[in-house]
């Protein structure tokens, strides 16, 4: 890391990637499921969008997307989770956390950790909003 | 075109580059002056010799008489030095300090300290400008205070104090005034004569010198007790072998920046403004933080709404362009900046700051580049973000 005198130097080469060229970011028309979630510690926000779609019984992500107001490492692992959770069955995409976040952009330095819980909680809540309307239509 | 792979250096109010004359001075005195100046023989003497005669260059830029220098090793060293040693100097007279809210950390931090210790600190607030207003300070004062210490200019938003009538205040009440000039020092005209200054602290690095050198100047008079203690140097108030080479530069930084202050205030002011208006006429949203005119010629801080500071510097640091930000995200703390929050922006507008500071080898054309990629990044920012 010392070799790279940049800023760039702090974060590893697939978290700068992410956050140059992020993938899946802006926002879904009528989504089924959104994650809004704020970081208490630094203020950086992140929402999440989820479009649902079923493969025979299962559910599974069709389509996500994310909008966020932050730092490089969270637009990096913003766009890491969505890389990550497109395409999965709800279930899969659950067991996604932060260290599995963390593990696929190479690391992030230790004072940017919080970061990927962030993304990790948005998936969570836009998973639990999704089921709550689901509930919702089922009772009506 | 600009070439790829060029450097475009932004943060003159984090360091300078080292002026190649000052280089130049600081390698000969390496290798001509290694002598400890306390040593009787000719080695250290001439070291010593060169030691003053930097002192009485040093003092000349700011009017001061030579032995009221102190030399050490960083304005932090310094500040300590003055909050510290003044109040345990002087406690018997009074436990109040008076502070800004918008000091540096090492102010900041030794007053939380010396009120660990059972002193009383009242920390002036600030105005949106970042202004202190005088009648406040007048107001805070009180029988038993010892000590004022206001930043001479914001290292963050570039406010000027008004230092003059601060001291003015401070002297007709008895109380000594300090005042930390880390980044005015060398860059706009001080007269600790005429400002009624009693301690003023200023470093070489901020103004193309080395760093390890900084100094305190503390008129005659003043009472104040060291913090390092030793061999006795600097009149016993800073023990410590001096660091003559590093000193010789500093001097030479002075004897440059005093010789071209004058035409190179004009000159970076004009770049200032010229970036000031430019990216507030491209990029909506955005705001100068500081004041328009009470400000260093070479400071600049925007704000950008809905964008994150350490975002900016990452993307712009991609294109070669160094400058830095007052967001949480990038301090060590995960806070936002003190100053930024003492001028009453909330933590997400506090969030999108950006300093872009000037200096010696700042050409038109590199503010012209970054005014060119600028609104782009931020754009592209505001595309990810949430809010629009």
């Amino acid at each position: 890391m010392t070799k790279n005198a940049s800023t760039t130097g702090l974060y590893t080469k697939k978290a700068i990637k992410c956050f140059t060229n992020p993938k899946n970011y802006g926002r879904i028309k009528n989504p089924d499921g959104i994650g809004k979630v704020g970081n208490p510690v630094c203020g950086d926000v992140m929402w999440l969008y989820l479009k649902i779609g079923k493969k025979g019984r299962k559910e599974y992500i069709e389509d996500v997307k994310f909008e966020t107001f932050g730092c490089v490492a969270a637009i990096a692992t913003s766009s890491i989770l969505t890389d990550l959770v497109k395409g999965k069955t709800l279930q899969a995409a659950l067991k996604i956390d932060n260290q599995k976040i963390v593990k696929s952009l190479g690391g992030l330095p230790p004072i940017k950790l919080h970061c990927s819980v962030l993304a990790a909680n948005a998936l969570k809540k836009a998973v639990e909003d999704y089921q709550k309307q689901k509930e919702k239509k089922k009772s009506k | 075109m600009i070439k790829r792979g060029t450097k475009y250096y932004f943060d003159y109010a984090a360091a300078t580059p080292v002026d190649p004359r000052v280089i130049q001075a600081v390698s000969f005195h390496n290798k001509n002056y290694f002598g400890n100046t306390m040593s009787l023989h000719q080695f250290g003497q001439s070291a010593k010799n060169i030691l003053e005669t930097s002192r009485a260059i040093v003092a000349g830029l700011i009017k001061a008489n030579p032995e009221e220098i102190i030399f050490t090793s960083s304005a932090t060293e310094s500040n300590n030095l003055a909050l510290k040693g003044v109040a345990e100097a002087n406690h018997k007279k009074g436990k109040h300090i008076i502070i800004s809210q918008i000091e540096h950390p090492c102010v900041m931090e030794s007053a939380e300290w010396l009120e660990s210790q059972g002193f009383e600190i009242t920390r002036l607030p600030v105005d949106k400008y970042g202004l202190v207003s005088l009648a406040a300070l007048k107001g805070a004062i009180k029988s038993d205070t010892v000590l004022v210490s206001i930043i001479h200019a914001s290292n963050e938003i570039g406010t000027i104090q008004p230092i003059r009538a601060i001291g003015k205040i401070c002297r007709a009440k008895g109380v000594y005034f300090h005042t930390d000039a880390a980044q005015s020092f060398g860059k706009v005209p001080i007269n600790v004569v005429k400002d009624n200054i009693d301690l003023l602290t200023a470093s070489a690095h901020k103004m193309y010198g080395p760093k390890g050198a900084a100094c305190l100047y503390v008129r005659k008079g003043v009472k104040i007790e060291p913090i390092l203690h030793g061999g006795g140097q600097e009149k016993g108030l800073r023990s410590s072998t001096v660091n003559v080479p590093a000193i010789a530069g500093f001097a030479k930084a002075c004897e440059i920046c005093g010789r071209e202050m004058s035409h190179e205030s004009v000159r970076l002011i004009k770049l200032r403004n010229g970036l000031i208006q430019g990216v507030l006429k491209r990029i909506p949203n955005a705001y100068l933080l500081g004041h328009t005119r009470k400000r260093l010629p070479n400071n600049i801080n925007f704000r950008f709404d809905h964008v994150e500071g350490e975002s900016m510097v990452v993307q712009l640091d991609l294109l070669g362009i160094a400058a830095s930000t007052g967001s949480a995200c990038s301090s060590a703390k995960l806070e936002p900046s003190h100053v930024l929050l003492a001028l009453g922006l909330k933590h997400e507008q506090a969030h999108g700051s950006l300093r872009i500071s000037l200096g010696r080898w700042t050409k038109k054309s590199e503010i012209d580049y970054l005014l060119k990629v600028l609104p782009g990044i931020i754009n592209k920012l505001r595309e990810i973000s949430p809010y629009k």
